[in-house]
């Protein structure tokens, strides 16, 4: 099953590549706000059902791919 | 513990790949009077008489996916981890207090700097509490300038943890008023944990051991580590 997870700063939290990032657009004359920046895992996973991968994955969110003080994160999954 | 293995206590130094301030740390904790093996990450157990323990500064894993995300599931520190609790003397350094943070050894996550420059100098720090085993040598209400080199040594943590940090006075160093470097909150260079055996700091006592480096102040760290490591039980670690 192919999982897809986004990884996200949490809200209300100071997000200075967020910042940089909403400056340099501004710079190239796009009118951007609120600009934030995360990050995709994209992986397959082996799992009898969609709730065991989603399990999997969640569990994979909390130990490694995201630090659960500073980030939230989305499962989406897909049946290969 | 025989008289020779207290004269120079064993602090080991921890190595992932990536790591580059591991010889740094080597030199000045084998001048202040340890032995000081460097001992590369794959290994199960750190070496015989270990009485404490160095994660040093650098870019382990390339800083890839958070900085110490990875190597903190190194075997060795597994390790690490069973000697920290069962009181022994560990010291993170810049990417090792990352590393410390990341497998919740210590309170608080390192973040990309406030200015998302790469800071690369001398700061002054306060010295906040002197009844650690790292600070013991430090004069209360005391200075110490010793250079921070970091892209992520911004320290947060939200206001729960914050307040839980705060109270239990786990902050050992706090940037000195206007020489916040990189925007932590509380100005918060180093804490410890509960147990005051665990400490991490952005700053490198290890690059301020000798006048010819611009501050001898890193070696009162330092130094006081050694002699507490030479004062320590040896521990089993299985």
């Amino acid at each position: 099953m192919k999982a897809t997870v986004l990884v996200r700063p949490k809200p209300g939290i100071l997000d200075p590549q967020g910042q940089a990032v909403e400056g340099s657009l501004g710079h190239l004359g796009f009118s951007v706000a609120d600009v934030r920046v995360g990050r995709v895992v994209d992986l397959d996973v082996s799992a009898g059902t969609e709730a065991e991968a989603r399990a999997l994955v969640e569990r994979m969110c909390e130990q490694l791919l995201a630090n659960p003080l500073i980030e939230g994160y989305t499962i989406q999954l897909e049946q290969v | 513990m025989n008289d020779a293995a207290a004269a120079r206590p064993v602090v080991a130094v921890v190595v992932f790949p990536g790591s580059n301030d591991d010889r740094d740390a080597q030199h000045a904790l084998e001048l202040l009077g340890a032995r000081a093996p460097c001992v590369w990450h794959t290994e199960n157990e750190l070496p015989r008489a270990t009485a404490a323990v160095v994660l040093p500064g650098g870019f382990s894993y390339g800083d890839y996916l958070r900085c110490g995300a990875i190597a903190r599931f190194s075997p060795l520190m597994r390790a690490v981890q069973a000697f920290a609790a069962q009181g022994g003397l560990v010291l993170g350094i810049c990417n090792g207090f990352q590393v410390l943070t990341e497998a919740n050894m210590l309170p608080g996550v390192l973040r990309p700097n406030a200015s998302l420059s790469f800071v690369c100098r001398d700061v002054r720090l306060q010295v906040e509490r002197t009844d650690t085993a790292f600070t013991r040598a430090c004069a209360h209400g005391s200075q110490l300038t010793i250079p921070v080199k970091h892209g992520e040594g911004c320290w947060y943590a939200d206001p729960d943890l914050l307040a839980e940090v705060e109270a239990n006075d786990q902050v050992v160093l706090r940037y000195a008023d206007g020489d916040n470097p990189n925007g932590a909150i509380g100005n918060v260079a180093g804490v410890v944990n509960a147990d005051g055996n665990v400490f991490g700091l952005m700053p490198h006592p290890e690059h301020a051991v000798d006048p010819l480096l611009g501050s001898a102040d890193g070696a009162v760290l330092l130094g006081a580590l050694v002699d507490a490591a030479r004062l320590s039980p040896a521990l089993t670690v299985r």
